[in-house]
């Protein structure tokens, strides 16, 4: 039996008086890789963060390992979408990823031994062991996107977040990318936004398909017409110009 | 020698400890880029100054429960609305200063040194001016220095942190209280409304020498104390107005010193 991770029931979300998502319902189980796709302002950056508790639904209810998200959200890796990071900001690659461990911390926040070995791990994976004392403004784009991907696993999650980890990020390494994520989906669930359809699809096991409302959730062949809905546009216009990699199987 | 007149000592003392202050909490204003919330504190403070002077208290003393508790309102209510942050901020600018002028009006027989409050005069100092910047001091070091990490991680990345449960809210609060506290150390230094010039000036030239924030609190209070040194000395050798000069040499030291940077690099 599979075990239910989140649980989104008839949630709807207003910024002011503009509705930005509509009666959604999704389920999330604890082996799922779920990518979610949709248009620029469609609402899934806003869904993420109804997810993590960082917004309170208008209508609906949420639960995250069948809590409340603000307690269920400690199980969770947000890699938050990196174009936002202030780069000029004096810190360095070590800091940004240790501060993954501040909510294990005690009441001096300082961090333990402990937490500089995890810390350490996060690095080793993402491949940037020796960046660790580099400010983030130093950082490439692929780099610090690996740096809040590391700080996002030195938070020990059991499910990771990641809100358009690929833009700005060229093919080759996108494509390694999508790869060290499936390795990653062994251990966590992952859920993955990006308003560009191009690759995604090859790698996720499940699709969402979100412009306000949910127009389509589950096995990654999309409907045709649910992509025209979405995007307003036929299927060929999508994406870089592969939009049969929308529709066809992963080759491994 | 003038350096042995109680005033000036005093002076130079209360250009010290408010350079401390800066530097701690000037960091945080510009990386944290706080620079508009900390003018609306600084000025509703004046609305402290004038209600300790209708009240016959040290306005030191109501400026720092008033202003911390108008920082703690302008928290909660520029997290709480999702927009125009900036208008309520701009509304509590202009009310304290407007309560603080209404409530010194209001104080019978008393015809103020507005300025002084204002624009600052540091050769009118007091023994117990001095031991409340030495007791802010305090409390901004030792608040800063137990949660450096957590101001850091809430700093760098808000969202982040909340989700991994910083109390985000009572983290800004804090520290916009702590903007609180030094605007009321520089209050008798270079007034309410030339505050702003010295939680930003030194910080921001710190910032051009380093990329760590340990690094950049330290040189901004170092950097700090030079243009306060500097100040006080010419201000009072050139008899000119205190505050007014260490702005200014402030403001000159930090372009100058961002040219010359810019030219460097360029070369
Ligand atoms: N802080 C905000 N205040 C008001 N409206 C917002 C805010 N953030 C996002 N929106 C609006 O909500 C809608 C959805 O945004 P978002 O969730 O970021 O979309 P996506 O991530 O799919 O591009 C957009 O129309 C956007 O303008
Ligand atoms: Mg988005």
């Amino acid at each position: 039996m599979k075990n239910e991770i989140i649980r989104i029931e008839h949630v709807s979300f207003d910024y002011g008086d503009h509705r930005v998502l509509e009666n959604i319902n999704l389920t999330v189980y604890e082996e799922d890789f779920l990518g979610i796709i949709g248009p620029n302002g469609g609402g899934k950056s806003t869904l993420l963060k109804i997810i993590l508790g960082l917004l309170n639904p208008t209508e609906g209810t949420i639960s995250l390992f069948d809590k409340n998200p603000k307690e269920g959200r400690k199980y969770v890796g947000y890699v938050p979408q990196y174009t936002l990071v202030d780069r000029n900001f004096p810190i360095n690659v070590e800091q940004v990823i240790l501060s993954g461990r501040i909510g294990h911390t005690d009441f001096l926040r300082r961090y333990s031994g402990e937490d500089k070995k995890i810390a350490d791990k996060a690095m080793k994976i993402m491949g940037i062991g020796d960046l660790s004392n580099i400010q983030i403004g130093k950082l490439s784009g692929g780099q610090l996107q690996r740096v809040l991907i590391a700080r996002a696993l030195a938070t020990e999650p059991k499910l990771l977040l990641l809100d358009e980890p690929t833009s700005n990020i060229d093919v080759q390494a996108e494509t390694d990318f999508y790869d060290f994520l499936h390795g990653l989906s062994e251990k966590m669930a992952i859920i993955l936004v990006t308003h560009d359809t191009g690759a995604i699809s090859s790698h996720v096991k499940t699709i969402g398909c979100i412009n306000k409302t949910l127009h389509y959730h589950g096995e990654k062949n999309i409907p045709p017409k649910v992509f025209e809905k979405l995007y307003g546009c036929p299927i060929e216009l999508i994406g870089h110009g592969i939009p049969h990699r929308v529709l066809k199987e992963h080759e491994d | 020698m003038v350096f042995q007149y109680a005033f000036f000592q005093n002076a130079v003392m209360a250009g010290i400890f408010a350079a401390i202050a800066c530097g701690v909490i000037g960091s945080y204003v510009v990386v944290k880029r706080l620079v508009f919330i900390s003018g609306g504190i600084s000025h509703a403070a004046f609305g402290g100054i004038g209600l300790g002077l209708f009240l016959g208290y040290n306005p030191l003393l109501t400026a720092i429960i008033f202003s911390v508790f108008s920082s703690s309102i302008l928290g909660i209510i520029s997290k709480k609305a999702y927009q125009r942050e900036d208008t309520l901020i701009g509304a509590m600018w202009a009310i304290g200063m407007a309560f603080g002028i209404f409530m010194i009006y209001q104080t019978p027989g008393y015809v103020p040194d507005l300025a002084s409050y204002l624009f600052g005069n540091i050769l009118t100092v007091s023994r117990i001016d001095i031991l409340i910047m030495i007791a802010l001091n305090i409390i901004i070091a030792l608040i800063v220095f137990i949660r450096y990490n957590e101001f850091l991680a809430f700093s760098f990345d808000e969202e982040f942190s909340e989700v991994t449960n910083v109390p985000v809210m009572k983290t800004y609060i804090v520290l916009l209280s702590l903007v609180a506290l030094t605007v009321v150390v520089l209050v008798s230094v270079v007034g309410i409304i030339l505050a702003m010039a010295l939680l930003t000036l030194p910080a921001a030239t710190a910032s051009l020498f380093t990329n760590s924030l340990k690094k950049m609190i330290i040189f901004s209070i170092l950097i700090g104390i030079g243009y306060m040194l500097l100040g006080i000395g010419m201000s009072f050798f050139l008899n000119q107005p205190s505050g007014a000069t260490i702005v200014l040499i402030s403001g000159i030291s930090y372009l100058a010193i961002l040219g010359i940077k810019s030219l460097i690099r360029k070369s």
